[in-house]
């Protein structure tokens, strides 16, 4: 049986319950997920200004906690921070050990950036057009996955740092390391893929996003624990979470997860296994106890994901608040004449009302709020153009109906995101070794 | 007798790119059967109309007791791109369950 716990869903995730994770959780790996589809187009554009950034920006932060714990108590740490720059990470994250006192080996996974194989006649799967009708390109990072990890994990590396690998595979790798399964049995890689879909998440799976006051009550929700799972050689797995921590593991949380993001149940496709998520059985064995049995998979595809990260000009947004009677004609009217002022000059304009129709687009039942929030959202080729959006807004003050307040403007660089997919025999991936006691490259 | 999906399900919303996926899940795993009988995809299709602009394929996931309902051109261009509030899509779980069925 091995242990591994998940210490972050995304990027900005939380520390604390990681740290609690890795203290208590008697851990054989630790996996840190933190890269959304376009976190590594930004992660580009950093390393593009500074050769020796492009790695998390919470890296440092979230090593310097954990390193000394993980070293302490034996765990692995697996995680894609990397993200454009693992060999920059890895160098970064012996520097803290150095710092710390901490003897430490880390492997840098590298092959994941293909923008230099990127061909213009190859397909976007979004549009089915040519890659070339795609403007101002930036980065391309292929969905690696366990063929890409486990060299890492052979080196017997306590940190093993990625770019761009499947979520589940990140989880997947380790198992199949230390059982020694076939990369070719097709029902382990499903069952173990699926206990790294429900992982990936973090604090999801514990009862993070569940949540729902009178109707789905998490006990102690803010001190939420990070999910582990306890996982056997045949694929079966128990989930599980640090005893006295937060949050709630129970059968409809693990429902709701196991269905997160999936296209397609029935063929739930990564760069090892297509899954079929019908085939797995769960149950609850205790409190905050869960477990997964059986699933079935069928061959991996013949090609890999690549994402293709692009410039896609800038959004300029301002908001503005009515309240008190007639709060909705005087937001309805300061849209009208935002409406009239922005039409010329910027194309795409959007305007909503936050407390109304905002977030769902359109409204279920008459409402009749206490108070509006208009928000204006515009695109625009060049910040100057998308700053408009925002000083209109701001000028409603003195410029628009009665009573507005509480005015904020803001400006965003928007990275667009296609995909496209290519042949596994052009990606070449590397491993990069390095050492906190002695500095060395070797190439594998 | 007329009762929100909200009474008898939970949700949880994911996307990739302008792609939204909708969970299903009856509290009550009894209640499985006539959910998959009365949430059709023609009655989410309408419920989802000023939301959804392309198709919704719906799948079943007995062994959960659970349906997937997978929405095309569902999040004005998707997260990277969209000049919505929610690039995500994220809180339309919550529209969903705002749909009535007769049970």
């Amino acid at each position: 049986m091995i242990r591994i716990g998940s210490g972050a869903g995304f990027s900005g995730d939380r520390l604390e319950p990681a740290v609690l994770l890795a203290e208590k959780g008697d851990l054989d790996y630790l996996v840190l997920e933190c890269l959304a589809e376009r976190t590594i187009a930004l992660a580009q554009k950093r390393k593009s200004q500074n050769p020796l950034l492009g790695y998390d920006p919470l890296l440092e932060k979230r090593m310097e906690r954990l390193l000394p714990i993980i070293c302490k108590n034996k765990t692995r740490i697996i995680t894609n921070m990397g993200a454009a720059n693992p060999i920059g990470a890895a160098e970064k994250i012996v520097e803290i050990a150095q710092r710390l006192g901490i003897s430490i080996k880390v492997a840098a996974v590298t092959g994941d950036d293909v923008l230099k194989y990127i061909n213009a006649d190859d397909r976007v799967l979004e549009t089915n057009e040519p890659i070339s009708s795609v403007q101002h390109v930036i980065s391309a990072n292929a969905y690696l996955g366990v063929e890409a990890v486990l060299p890492a994990l052979e080196t017997g590396a306590d940190v093993i740092i990625t770019g761009r690998i499947a979520d589940p595979s990140l989880f997947l790798a380790p198992m199949i390391h230390h059982f020694g399964w076939s990369v070719d049995d097709v029902d382990l890689l499903a069952r173990g893929t699926i206990i790294g879909h429900l992982l990936e998440c973090g604090g999801q799976l514990a009862g993070g996003y569940f949540a729902d006051p009178g109707k789905k009550d998490i006990p102690n929700f803010a001190e939420l624990g990070f999910p582990f799972a306890e996982v056997e050689s045949d694929g079966s797995a128990v989930i599980s979470k640090i005893e006295g921590t937060g949050g709630l593991i129970n059968l409809a949380i693990t429902k709701e997860q196991l269905l997160y993001e999936v296209m397609n149940p029935y063929e739930y496709i990564t760069p090892d296994v297509i899954v079929d998520f019908t085939s797995v059985y769960i149950r609850e064995i205790g409190p905050n106890r869960v477990e997964i049995r059986g699933g079935r998979g069928n061959k991996k595809p013949d090609t890999l994901k690549v994402s293709v990260g692009y410039q896609a000009g800038f959004i300029g947004e301002g908001e503005i608040s009515y309240a008190g009677s007639n709060a909705l004609g005087r937001a309805k009217l300061a849209g009208e004449v935002i409406y009239e002022r922005l039409k010329e000059e910027v194309q795409d304009l959007r305007i909503d009302y936050i407390g109304v129709s905002s977030v769902h687009r359109t409204t279920y039942g008459q409402s009749h709020p206490y108070e509006v929030r208009l928000r204006v959202a515009g695109r625009a080729a060049t910040l100057e153009e998308a700053v408009k959006v925002g000083e209109e807004v701001e000028a409603l003050y003195t410029n628009g109906p009665a009573g507005g307040g509480g005015a904020r403007k803001y400006t965003n660089e928007v990275v667009g995101i296609v995909s496209t997919l290519m042949p596994r025999n052009k990606i070449d991936v590397q491993i990069t070794i390095r050492e906190s006691v002695k500095n060395e490259e070797k190439i594998v | 007798m007329k009762k929100k999906l909200y009474e008898l399900a939970h949700s949880r919303a994911g996307d990739k790119g302008n792609t939204l996926m909708l969970s299903l899940i009856p509290y009550n795993e009894k209640d499985y059967p006539m959910i998959r009988e009365k949430v059709t995809v023609e009655k989410v299709q309408k419920h989802l109309k000023d939301i959804v602009e392309g198709d919704i394929v719906c799948y079943e996931v007995p062994n959960i007791s659970a349906l997937q309902f997978v929405c095309h051109q569902a999040l004005l261009g998707g997260v990277t791109t969209s000049l919505g509030m929610d690039t995500h899509g994220k809180s339309l779980s919550y529209a969903l369950l705002e749909m009535e069925i007769e049970v």
